[in-house]
């Protein structure tokens, strides 16, 4: 059984995955001048929880549920949920971010968990989506599929509200008990996304943002800037 | 209202295309209109008032080996409230086998205040199609807030997902005209254009607007929102 510390562990920033150099497509957001203060922020969360957070969260428990019982074809059915994951990522910036980041989480993860399923993830030359690593990594910690699903759900949300912070001067007790406001959202997005791993891949959500593979195109072609997304 | 409409094209063996079964019914009605270059070309009549919710409507396209096909709409479809708990449905299924081309253009669809609409769109190519597939919606009419509408989208290529989205907008869809998703813009579209004969370009953004190469096979998906239908195509006609 997994302890309350392991779920705490795995959904904290500083889980040495590389999750503060993103801002989840903040930083191009508030660039293009969408985003310019709480409540424009509070939208831009509410927006990418039901979309990209939707859809990663779904993946990573239906990675979750790929790896828990020993069977046959895991590689099959991690395979699947890569290229399923790509048609749902129509921006080139957006899967080349998910790879760097799975790249970034798997590196943590054969680490603690030697043992874990990783092996079976595609050998796709840029590493496999983060959401599938988060899946696997989560299992190999016997965390549950709505506990995996939450921690997804959940670092789309921390991870751009602390970019707000940087971003744009917010308070930020502020942005924490905006945060605390979406603390229920988050919560039906997971249990949403934990349902949803029982669907076979092609039905898994698809929520898109149009302005989501905008921003992420523009962000990709900056030459300076603070967040690597 | 429940309606069935299906369109099967082949080639000819002449360079053109034969349409060999080609019926709906009312309000799916399917008209064939003169070719332009031996593409066969079809044109959806009587969308114009509705779909109402509770409304079921099924179009299903075939376009056999080497035809070429053209579908589009005499007017915009605007989603309106029907029943109370009722949700209009447009499912739309193609098969388009090797060598073919299907061009799907139609005009847009209008979710107006109300509404509870599914619009959903299934598309099989085989290896060596090709297609170029346009959705255009546009949130309410003008200076209405939309109802709930749903846009999915869901294409393979060659047995391999090539396309999965699914755009809501309205009450039960949060933050969807916030700055995450549509950043207030009442119109939003893309095009997906699947040419296995031509090297796809690299991305590009600006503005608005973005050409994004797929990962699934030889496509590109434009993407793009506007302030109103008439900016979105242009953003949307390459």
């Amino acid at each position: 059984m997994a302890t309350p510390s392991l779920l705490l562990l795995l959904a904290d920033g500083r889980f040495p995955a590389g999750a503060h150099a993103h801002s989840g497509g903040l930083e191009a957001a508030v660039a293009a001048g969408r985003v310019t203060d709480l409540a424009t922020l509070e939208a831009f969360l509410a927006g990418r929880l039901a979309t990209a957070g939707l859809v990663g969260a779904a993946f990573a428990a239906a990675a979750h549920r790929a790896a828990v019982p020993e069977t046959v074809g895991r590689a099959d059915a991690l395979a699947r949920l890569d290229a399923e994951l790509d048609a749902r990522t129509a921006a080139p910036a957006l899967r080349a971010v998910s790879r760097r980041q799975g790249r970034a989480l798997l590196r943590a993860g054969r680490a603690i968990w030697p043992d874990a399923a990783f092996a079976d993830l595609p050998a796709t030359p840029t590493g496999a989506h983060q959401p599938l690593v988060l899946g696997l990594l989560c299992a190999a910690a016997g965390l549950s599929r709505l506990e995996t699903a939450t921690i997804a759900a959940y670092g789309t949300l921390t991870g751009a509200a602390s970019a707000g912070v940087r971003l744009l001067g917010l308070d930020p007790y502020r942005v924490q008990a905006l945060l605390v406001g979406l603390a229920d959202a988050c919560d039906g997005t997971a249990a949403d996304a934990a349902r949803a791993a029982d669907d076979p891949p092609e039905r898994l959500p698809a929520a898109a943002a149009p302005l989501a593979d905008i921003h992420a195109e523009i962000h990709a072609t900056w030459e300076v800037r603070l967040f690597a997304s | 209202m429940r309606a069935f409409a299906r369109l099967v094209a082949r080639a000819d063996g002449r360079g053109g295309t034969a349409l060999v079964e080609l019926r709906g019914e009312t309000p799916l009605l399917l008209r064939q209109t003169p070719a332009d270059g031996g593409v066969a070309t079809v044109h959806i009549v009587g969308g114009a008032a509705g779909p109402l919710a509770g409304d079921d409507l099924r179009l299903e396209i075939e376009v056999g080996p080497g035809a070429a096909v053209r579908v589009r709409s005499v007017a915009a479809s605007i989603a309106l409230p029907g029943r109370p708990g009722a949700v209009s449905r447009v499912a739309v299924r193609a098969v388009v086998h090797a060598g073919a081309t299907l061009h799907w253009l139609p005009e847009q669809l209008v979710a107006a205040a109300g509404c509870a609409h599914l619009a959903e769109s299934r598309i099989d190519l085989a290896a060596g199609a090709s297609l170029r597939w346009r959705d255009e919606l546009i949130c309410g009419r003008y200076g209405e807030v939309p109802g709930g509408a749903v846009v999915h989208t869901q294409v393979d290529y060659a047995g391999r997902p090539l396309l999965r989205q699914s755009l809501a907008v309205g009450p039960q869809a949060p933050g969807w005209a916030g700055p995450a998703v549509l950043g207030g813009a009442p119109a939003t579209g893309s095009l997906l254009v699947v040419d296995p004969s031509r090297p796809t370009a690299p991305p590009t953004a600006e503005g608005s607007v973005a050409r994004l190469p797929l990962a699934g096979g030889p496509a590109t998906l434009w993407t793009a929102t506007a302030p109103d239908a008439h900016t979105l195509r242009a953003h949307l006609t390459v």
